[in-house]
């Protein structure tokens, strides 16, 4: 299936940002994945036909990068930061019992398509050590306890727009800094949640 | 220990709204551009950049007004500011991506006239999403004044920014690679020489790459003055630098200080000292960077002082490990880092990476075997030659050799507790 007129417009409009069509490439692969939570090969097909090269192009820098997922990814992408300064803040308490309430092991989806784990490495949230990622929106100064909390959150709320402030706010402890301003936009997919590519929607 | 607030001072006075312009520019912002627009040359701010000394704040450690001064002519070029903010400990770029954009807009516009660029891109990494939401709504806000665009500030000067999106690939923030990702390619880096960004970055024309602190920086050296800010700091070393303070820490956050102190005092004051016991080992310059001992807090926070030490200063990131770390742990977090994050390109450090790992992995869970310190280090040597830092190269980037790093500290500062995981030597007879 071919990407809608919608989609095909937001297309044209980050293309034509760049000097070149290719270096649209980037932004388009989280366009394709903000609909369908994963790189399609409908969208590959499609992204190769807008910025002129071949498919295997596209898929060989798809799959290069970790944020471009190659299979069905869930509605929450929730992602546990290991890198040193978690890791020696307990992040594997924190990975254990994110693993336990899921029931999911590393890069995996539940039959629902409602949470995907993954443990990454590092999210730039060192101060702020233990972190979690929930669809790019980050929460700081996690627990066990708290993670599993958000997990529940999650799970009951639903919530049509992930916004770091929110999640930080109830779950969160220690920052990386002040964050000071309030901010009321997220993400409304496992993509980060970013205005330019229509990833972003603000909480009313 | 004081700080003394460059970059910082106008997000800490107005925490409410830093991000703004309104804000930015009620405290000062963007006059620094009006008066050089109105009646500066491109060479007066070259020569303001030369003087101030400013160090590139990425990690190389590379003098900016150096850089600017290989930028080849071209009708075509362009500034790429790095904010792909990957070093494990750091989260600097960060605070400034999010607090207060403007001011990096601003660095961006000065540094377009010195280098008559047009077209600009900032990238930023993708797990930023939220910083990368703040600097394009300046980016916005800075159009509809008419401080971006055509014409901007009434001037003759034309300037486009675009905002985009790294996607997890901790090597582009090597500024080759940064530019392959940029292209729409994979994130690999390039050969240098040819590829040096100067000559032939972005499409091949000759491009500037700057870090989001590096650029921050320039408002504030052109308002006051390039002798200003090199007298703060010490020689080799000026100005102010944000370090990111991790770890066992009372007090982590970001410290925006003249380089010079050393690292104990920054710990016990800024930091307010570590949670447990004492300081067993710290990272002084992020996950690339050798450790230093405990015992060796009292070695200046300078980029030649850590050198001299066998280290680096790096990105600025330091993580405290107390006496209650496992070091093993950390070592194989740091070397997992590299394994996972080997573009592929270069065998030693695509398979080395790996093996460091799985070695690392099985000794850390009681199934080493005792030839492995020294399989370890030969794998190491095989990646990094000799086990010197700065590390030899076997490969296109410092990646590779950068993993030995955290190994080489481990053994030759903390062999006895890689030791007592492996089993003990049978004599028979």
């Amino acid at each position: 299936m071919s990407w809608e007129t919608e989609r095909l417009e937001k297309a044209k409009q980050i293309i034509e940002m760049y000097p070149q069509k290719r270096s649209a490439l980037g932004p388009l692969l989280y366009l394709a994945q903000d609909k369908d939570g994963y790189i399609s090969n409908e969208s590959i097909v499609e992204i190769s036909g807008l910025i002129g090269i071949t498919e295997v192009q596209v898929q060989s820098v798809a799959s290069f990068y970790s944020m471009y997922k190659q299979e069905p990814t869930g509605k929450f992408l929730l992602s546990v930061c290991k890198s040193i300064s978690c890791e020696i803040s307990n992040s594997s308490d924190v990975i254990n019992s994110v693993k336990n309430f899921t029931g999911l092991s590393n890069n995996e989806t539940d039959d629902e398509n409602f949470f995907t784990y993954e443990s990454v490495e590092c999210i730039g949230a060192c101060g702020g050590a233990p972190a979690i990622q929930v669809n790019y929106e980050t929460v700081e100064g996690l627990t066990p306890d708290k993670a599993v909390d958000l997990c529940k959150w999650l799970k009951e709320e639903e919530p049509e727009i992930v916004v770091a402030d929110e999640l930080q706010d109830k779950f969160g402890g220690v920052k990386s800094f002040d964050w000071a301003i309030a901010d009321n936009n997220g993400a409304t997919s496992p993509v980060p949640g970013f205005q330019t590519y229509d990833t972003s929607k603000e909480k009313k | 220990m004081k700080e003394t607030l460059l970059l910082t001072k106008h997000m800490r006075e107005n925490p409410e709204d830093s991000h703004s312009l309104k804000s930015y520019e009620k405290n000062g912002g963007y006059e620094s551009v009006k008066k050089v627009l109105k009646s500066g040359t491109p060479e007066e701010v070259l020569q303001e950049i030369k003087d101030s000394n400013i160090r590139g704040r990425g990690g190389a450690g590379f003098p900016t007004g150096v850089k600017w001064g290989f930028l080849a002519e071209d009708e075509e070029r362009y500034l790429v500011i790095n904010g792909d903010e990957s070093e494990p400990g750091t989260f600097k770029d960060r605070i400034l991506l999010e607090r207060d954009p403007h001011q990096l807009i601003e660095g961006m516009i000065i540094t377009c006239f010195a280098a008559n660029i047009s077209k600009a891109f900032i990238y930023i990494r993708g797990e930023y999403a939220k910083p990368a939401r703040r600097v394009q709504s300046a980016i916005e806000e800075a159009y509809e004044k008419g401080y971006l665009g055509k014409n901007i500030f009434g001037s003759s000067m034309n300037l486009d920014i675009v905002v985009h999106l790294g996607a997890g690939a901790y090597i582009c923030g090597e500024e080759t690679a940064l530019l392959n990702s940029l292209e729409g390619r994979r994130g690999e880096p390039r050969l240098k020489p040819p590829f040096f960004p100067a000559v032939k970055g972005l499409y091949n024309k000759p491009t500037l790459v700057n870090n989001v602190e590096t650029i921050s920086s320039v408002p504030w050296i052109m308002s006051n003055s390039g002798k200003d800010y090199s007298s703060l700091g010490v020689e080799g070393s000026t100005g102010t630098r944000i370090f990111s303070l991790s770890g066992h820490i009372n007090n982590p956050g970001n410290y925006e200080i003249e380089m010079g102190s050393s690292f104990g005092e920054f710990v016990d004051t800024l930091g307010k000292g570590v949670k447990n016991k004492a300081i067993k080992a710290y990272i002084p310059g992020g996950a690339s960077a050798p450790w230093l001992r405990g015992d060796q807090l009292d070695v200046k926070m300078t980029i030649d002082d850590v050198a001299n030490e066998g280290s680096m200063l790096g990105s600025g990131a330091v993580v405290m490990m107390d006496e209650d770390t496992n070091l093993v742990l950390a070592a194989k977090s740091l070397v997992s880092f590299f394994a996972h994050e080997s573009c592929g390109q270069c065998t030693p450090c695509r398979e080395g990476t790996t093996w460091l790992e799985n070695i690392l992995e099985r000794v850390a869970s009681g199934r080493g075997r005792l030839s492995d310190i020294d399989l370890l280090l030969d794998v190491c040597d095989n990646i990094s030659p000799g086990l010197t830092w700065p590390p030899k190269m076997t490969t296109i980037c410092p990646l590779g050799p950068s993993a030995t790093a955290s190994i080489v500290s481990l053994m030759k500062d903390f062999r006895s507790e890689v030791e007592v995981l492996l089993p003990k030597k049978v004599v028979i007879g």
